[in-house]
């Protein structure tokens, strides 16, 4: 009997703004689907576009990357280098054939507990919907 | 060398992580891992005995790296990384998986939370099994500090710092220090003269060899790190020489501009040269230049020309505005509060109705120094009210509409202002609309029932629905939920209990600091309740209202407990900070230095010689921001390389 479908999402977060917004979700028990599974980094501009592509190919379904307001950056700038690379990725995801929803940048502030459930929740559903990416199997099958 | 003897210890938190996963089940399941030799879990990982347990075993099953899947690592990493080095390994052999915060408590399915505390702990044994062994990067402390913000808070913090032995920089937006606790007439519950015991200590800041005062001051820009912050000021001036200026007056005298006085909330006027009020700090008169008929060119020049003529010749209109460059090691944020803008409450009519008022207004009016001298006068006519209405909570604990949060103050002040009320007008009525109640603190709640029961005073528990003017009359219509009838009261003066709100400067500052703010825009603490004096930003230290509405005693107590944290920090002349950043493989570096204008920190160069990008790890924040960037795959973060990060995804999409 085949099981319902369950996306694997890795979540990027970074450790100042959205990683404490997701912790605070928990301090307020709020509830959300645990298809999303963190790493933390210090930065989201540590997260370079070949990076997400990698977890794509290796079997996640889509990839949250996740970081401070634009202006609210730990370390000055480094979201805005991340929302740049992010287009660049965009633009990737289609030659790739690859649906843009499977990746998401979010802005999630350390307040923001509610907004960080919101978005694995919405973002949950998305990839559900769009079925397994099957990267991993796709390359392997081209090898 | 990668791990090759892991060990993976797994905390129930009590209930609160057991209560959803399956711990045994993750034990079991750890054990499998390839390289774990050693999996167990323990009721409290963070109490004695279970750090006893994590210690023993490193000895006893010789291992090389440990895991603690426990709380989220905010919580207690640096606890279980310090185990972890008192058992003899490196404290970068640690990882914290967070099986709580992001684990047990975010999801209700034993079935999908056993499952994916499982794949955390997994992704964490693959992150520390390829962790390198690293040492603290020791850097100088600055060991100065800059405090933000001269009310009680601020001046509270830089004189306990300065006493410690330290220098301080106390900056101030206005052109005096005392902050809102020098507008109070009285402070609850004692009914000390709040200018009385405020005075001495403005004085004290202003006399005290190790504080620099800097008014009418803003940051402009803050960089650095703990330890070494380095932070622009820049300084209106004040356009009157302090060390000469006698508050004889004579400036003001003749000065033609007229506008309103904040200090008494635009309820009086003041000249365009002024002193804020008569105890303000430094004691000398202030030119404000935006409402100055003009400095350049020059429009008016009356108040030098009676300076030189009746005073001490120590006006100059010709000063220009100064820019200090700041070196500190800690900086205090003491900024405080303003009021929620009452004409948003538009069923109060606040701002149509000039017998409206707010509750500092009415503080102002009850002050001996206020505009009425302490008399108690309706502002549209003079008369004393005979019949007086206090709302409480006024546009607070209202998340629709207007604030959400309690300001924890205004049971209190309403009181006292009540009380003072009857005391000033003794056959006039007060009637106080409230929703609780709250005088949490010491004396507070006898002082509310005396208040109360000596002073007569009527409590009505509901809220108001409507106030509008009728007949020269405020007609305040409300419910007394306790008798269930609506209520119609005919006031000659309705005080409303505005809530606090963050100054208006929060938001940028906060940003200029790199530190967070809360959902309500107040300064966030490192924890609520283990870290309340810390900014999650390290070196940055929280008193007063500007991280939560909040009471003199309070602010006093934050104030001195931050000014503590912050000499602690100063006690040594060096820190240690974290080891994880940048590093450069050099033969792969093509030196095409792409990386290098992409550090906010300066921290990358290209060596001249070798032609190779260079980190300066004392200026490294470990961001990555310039690893992302590398074409050639050359640049790496110390215990988060590409490689880790792929395997810990691996981790947890493999089935």
């Amino acid at each position: 009997m085949a099981t319902a479908f369950e996306p694997k999402i890795v979540g990027f977060l970074c450790r100042w703004c959205s990683y404490a917004g997701a912790d605070l979700a928990g301090t307020n028990r709020m509830k959300y689907p645990s298809n999303v599974s963190a790493i933390r980094v210090n930065c989201s501009g540590r997260i370079d576009p070949t990076l997400v592509l990698k977890a794509l190919s290796l079997g996640a379904d889509g990839v949250l990357i996740a970081g401070c307001h634009p202006g609210d950056c730990h370390y000055t700038n480094g979201n805005i280098k991340t929302l740049r690379r992010f287009k660049l990725l965009q633009k990737m995801l289609d030659q790739y054939g690859i649906d843009r929803k499977r990746v998401r940048l979010e802005w999630v502030s350390a307040a923001e507990g509610e907004k960080y459930a919101q978005v694995v929740r919405s973002m949950t559903d998305e990839v559900r919907t769009l079925g397994p990416l099957n990267w991993k199997t796709k390359v392997e099958l081209a090898a | 060398m990668p791990a090759k003897r892991i060990g993976v210890f797994i905390c129930h938190c009590g209930l609160n992580i057991a209560g959803t996963v399956r711990v045994k089940e993750v034990v079991e399941r750890a054990s499998k891992q390839p390289n774990v030799v050693f999996a167990v879990d323990h009721k409290y990982l963070c109490s004695e005995p279970g750090q006893t347990l994590i210690r023993d075993s490193v000895k006893q099953q010789h291992l090389d790296a440990v895991v603690v899947a426990a709380c989220s690592p905010a919580m207690h990493e640096t606890t279980f990384k310090n185990v972890v080095q008192s058992a003899g390994l490196n404290r970068y052999s640690c990882e914290i998986a967070n099986i709580r915060e992001q684990g047990s408590w975010v999801h209700d399915d034993s079935d999908k939370a056993t499952t994916k505390a499982h794949l955390t702990v997994r992704q964490s044994i693959e992150k520390v099994r390829l962790n390198e062994p690293l040492q603290p990067i020791t850097v100088p402390v600055t060991r100065r500090v800059l405090v933000i913000g001269g009310g009680i808070a601020g001046i509270r913090a830089a004189l306990d710092v300065a006493n410690g032995g330290y220098e301080v920089y106390l900056v101030e937006k206005s052109g005096t220090i005392g902050g809102r606790m020098a507008q109070l007439s009285e402070t609850f519950p004692t009914l000390d003269c709040s200018t009385c015991i405020l005075g001495p200590l403005m004085v004290e800041v202003y006399r005290h060899p190790k504080i620099k005062l800097l008014r009418l001051a803003r940051v402009e820009e803050v960089s650095g790190y703990i330890g070494n912050f380095k932070v622009r000021v820049h300084q209106e001036p004040a356009y009157v020489d302090v060390a000469k200026c006698n508050a004889c007056g004579e400036c003001a005298k003749v000065c033609p501009a007229e506008l309103p006085n904040e200090f008494d909330l635009g309820l009086t006027w003041r000249k365009a040269i002024y002193t804020p009020f008569s105890q303000a700090v430094p004691p000398a008169y202030v030119l404000d230049a935006k409402n100055c008929l003009g400095l350049l060119p020059q429009a008016c020049g009356e108040c030098k020309k009676a300076c030189d003529e009746f005073g001490t010749s120590c006006i100059n209109l010709d000063a220009w505005p100064q820019t200090h460059e700041l070196e500190v090691g800690a900086i205090i944020v003491s900024t405080g509060y303003e009021l929620y803008d009452a004409t948003k409450l538009t069923e109060y009519g606040y701002g149509i109705y000039p017998d409206v008022m707010t509750s500092l207004e009415f503080e102002r009016m009850l002050s001996a120094s206020g505009p009425t001298a302490g008399e108690i006068r309706r502002p549209s006519d003079g008369h004393v009210p005979r019949e007086i209405v206090f709302i409480q909570c006024a546009g607070q604990r209202e998340p629709e509409t207007a604030l959400p949060y309690c300001s924890k103050i205004c049971c209190m002040y309403t009181a006292r202002h009540a009380m003072m009320f009857r005391h000033k007008v003794p056959d006039g009525e007060a009637y106080v609309f409230y929703m609780d109640i709250r005088a949490g603190g010491k004396g507070y709640e006898e002082f509310v029932k005396r208040c109360q029961e000596e002073k007569g005073l009527l409590y009505l528990r509901g809220r108001v629905a409507k106030v509008y003017e009728e007949n020269n009359k405020l007609i305040v219509k409300g419910v007394d939920t306790l008798s269930g009838k609506t209520v119609q009261i005919n006031a000659d003066l309705v005080v409303l209990a505005v809530g606090m709100i963050p100054s208006s400067e929060t938001h940028d500052l906060a940003s200029k600091l790199k530190a967070s703010l809360d959902a309500n825009g107040f300064f966030s603490e490192a924890h609520p309740k283990l870290r309340p004096l810390e900014s999650p930003t390290a070196g940055i230290f929280l008193a007063g209202a500007g991280q939560a509405p909040k009471d003199i005693p309070d602010t006093v107590a934050q104030a001195s407990g931050a000014a503590s944290k912050a000499l602690d920090l100063l006690s040594s002349p060096t820190l240690e900070r974290e080891p994880t950043v940048a590093k450069v493989i050099g033969e792969l570096c093509s030196g095409c230095g792409i990386c290098i204008p992409l550090c906010p920190y300066t921290a990358l160069s290209l060596n001249p010689k070798t032609k190779v990008a260079e980190v300066s790890e004392a200026l490294c924040e470990g961001c990555g921001t310039c690893i992302a960037s590398c074409p050639s795959g050359s640049l790496s973060l110390r215990n988060l390389t590409d490689e880790q990060i792929l395997a810990m995804v691996e981790a947890m999409v493999a089935t």
